[in-house]
């Protein structure tokens, strides 16, 4: 177990590394690389341009630069955005836990129906419902984000009134009933495509537990097929699920842009967003890279929970 | 002497086993139908239709679909929608098209390398691969879309740098179960250069895999091309493209909701169409099933 910790690890250290030099490099695309942001001032000359290139080495050799840049980042310094001059990542930690609410809530969704759907299609393979759930499955994957958003607005809030077209909550009101009322439909939005994926990872997954020797043996035992499901075969089916979480993350990232964009909901995308449209290249770089962050730290612990909870991981 | 006449009895690839596979899979069926039907409406309705796409009449402004000539209804400009649709679906299809082959040129390539030479190399393209997998897609595809010049080229190939990552992953995986493969030892032996066994000796086998990877990645490069030009950070107008059309939609939705709802469903008719048919290849060229 401890070779099995230390060696995933190392490996997320190293993903890391890799994930930065990439990030560095998209960096020094945007014309004018770390000193965009003055390119366009008028104020600024070529000589001015330069002097400062030559203050803030610029001109040093890149991987100097890459690993002064890299320095930085781990003392915690992401630098200041440009927009309204708060270190970035105060900025990020402002719009953090929009995100995540919406991620979570829907991410909850997404493992309750999605798991329903995959253990229900499994157990009755070839049936109408299965086939339904998998025709389903790859339309829904076809939809674009923003597209089903547009149309839930349209039918919930402008024809039928039902619920709000955006915001996180109605200013004058911050009761727990008003946030969840605005968390419907971003998050069900946002839920659809990972719906779709768990559905299907879900029924491989059962289906693959269903031919285990153990469940044979359960059933020749007498235990009642409810009981083979609920007991022998999900528990072992939800295992590679727990994986599947973590390697999601980003595509619920990148959803979440673009559900944020939607329902104008105050969140790291919509931010995200912002930020490039005004050009504001710390509080993208920063994002860029927290996103990156995120996910290895996500897979890092999905793995480490499933060596916890799985004994042939643990003891191998 | 009977074995060999039944050998080289000509077997035309639309009596192969494989394609028998495909054509009895009805939703790939349905999605080639789809497919081919809007890329001819695409190519053809722009001639057949009375309007120009970029034709511009402040008296038609938002006049509703089935109304009058404008079949579909026109946009905030006045614009002709049905010809405006055509016209996008010819560069989002292009877009989407261009972006799948450089994505499986780039995935191939590198696929192909690590998983044949393996050890360092191998581990450390694979690591890149990685790397680049742990960025949610649609963030780095804003940073360069916005970085870099907007054309329509560029747009196709950031779409490609944020899409070959699958594929070298599907590749890589293939290839390292055929390296040690007899027939690859017997070119080894025979003296062939080891760019030719890679190419020439094992890339043909692993086309099954790669093929319906192209397949979905079309389907995935489409939806990616309308997600950042519905950001407004893709295919620039005057250009009409699916995902731009529906740019300014969300502002009308009340009072012209057409706008967001014809757009959209072009580009999930275009998107199942391809993952249709991609799920049938995979069925009829007996991939392992470890993707969605």
């Amino acid at each position: 177990m401890a070779t099995f910790l230390l060696n995933r690890f190392m490996q997320s250290i190293v993903l890391l590394v890799i994930v930065s030099i990439i990030g560095f490099l998209v960096l020094n695309l945007i014309p004018g690389g770390p000193m965009s942001q003055y390119a366009l001032d008028p104020g600024m000359t070529q000589q001015d341009m330069d002097r400062l290139a030559e203050q803030l080495g610029l001109n040093r050799p890149f991987w100097v630069q890459y690993l002064e840049w890299a320095w930085r980042l781990l003392q915690g310094d992401w630098g200041t955005s440009f927009r309204d001059g708060n270190p970035v990542t105060t900025v990020i930690g402002r719009h953090i836990w929009a995100t995540f609410l919406l991620m979570g809530s829907s991410t909850a969704i997404a493992i309750a129906v999605g798991t329903w759907i995959g253990i229900r299609g499994a157990t009755r393979r070839y049936s109408a419902f299965d086939y339904l759930a998998t025709v389903g499955a790859m339309v829904a994957l076809s939809v674009p984000t923003f597209w089903f958003g547009l149309i839930g607005i349209y039918v919930f809030s402008l024809e039928l009134g039902w619920l709000p077209a955006g915001n996180m909550y109605t200013i004058g009101d911050g009761s727990v009933l008003n946030y969840l009322h605005h968390l419907i439909m971003p998050s069900i939005v946002l839920a659809l495509v990972h719906i779709a994926i768990w559905s299907r990872f879900m029924r491989s997954s059962t289906l693959d537990a269903m031919s285990q020797e153990f469940v044979k043996t359960a059933r020749a035992k007498g235990v009642s097929e409810r009981r083979v499901i609920l007991k022998h075969v999900v528990g072992n089916a939800l295992l590679p699920m727990i994986t599947l979480a973590g390697v999601q993350l980003p595509s619920v990232l990148t959803g979440a842009l673009v559900t944020e964009t939607v329902f104008t909901w105050p969140g790291m995308g919509r931010l995200f967003l912002d930020s490039l449209g005004y050009s504001d290249y710390p509080v993208v770089m920063g994002l860029l890279m927290f996103s990156a962050i995120l996910t290895i730290a996500g897979n890092l612990i999905a793995d480490v929970v499933v060596a916890l909870v799985d004994p042939r991981i643990r003891l191998a | 002497m009977t074995a060999l006449t039944v050998i080289h009895s000509p077997i035309h690839w639309w009596e192969s086993r494989v394609m028998r596979r495909f054509l009895s899979h009805r939703l790939a069926l349905l999605g080639l139908v789809m497919i081919s039907l809007l890329t001819l409406a695409c190519v053809l309705g722009p001639h057949l239709l009375p309007y120009d796409s970029l034709y511009i009449d402040l008296r038609a402004r938002f006049a509703p679909p089935f109304t009058g000539d404008h079949y579909l209804g026109t946009d905030p400009l006045g614009r002709d929608i049905a010809a405006r649709l055509f016209m996008a679906g010819r560069t989002s299809l292009l877009v989407g098209v261009s972006a799948m082959v450089l994505s499986i040129l780039v995935g191939t390539i590198v696929g192909v390398i690590a998983g044949y030479r393996g050890g360092w190399v191998g581990a450390s393209l694979m690591r890149t691969v990685d790397g680049f997998l742990s960025f949610p897609s649609i963030f780095l595809l804003l940073a360069l879309a916005a970085a870099l010049k907007p054309s329509a080229s560029m747009i196709t190939v950031v779409i490609a740098l944020t899409s070959w990552m699958e594929v070298a992953r599907i590749v890589d995986a293939e290839v390292r179960s055929l390296r040690e493969r007899e027939f690859v030892l017997a070119g080894r032996m025979l003296g062939l250069s080891r760019t030719y066994i890679m190419f020439r000796e094992i890339l043909p086998n692993a086309m099954g895999p790669i093929i319906v990877a192209a397949t979905l990645t079309v389907a995935r490069a489409i939806l990616m091309e309308s997600y950042i030009s519905f950001l407004g950070y893709g295919i620039q107008p005057p250009l009409p493209s699916w995902g731009n059309m529906l740019n300014g939609a969300q502002q009308y939705l009340a009072s012209a909701p057409w706008l967001a709802i014809i757009p959209g469903a072009a580009i999930t008719i275009a998107v199942t169409s391809f993952n249709f048919i991609g799920d049938g290849l995979r069925d009829a060229l007996d991939v392992r099933d470890d993707r969605v």
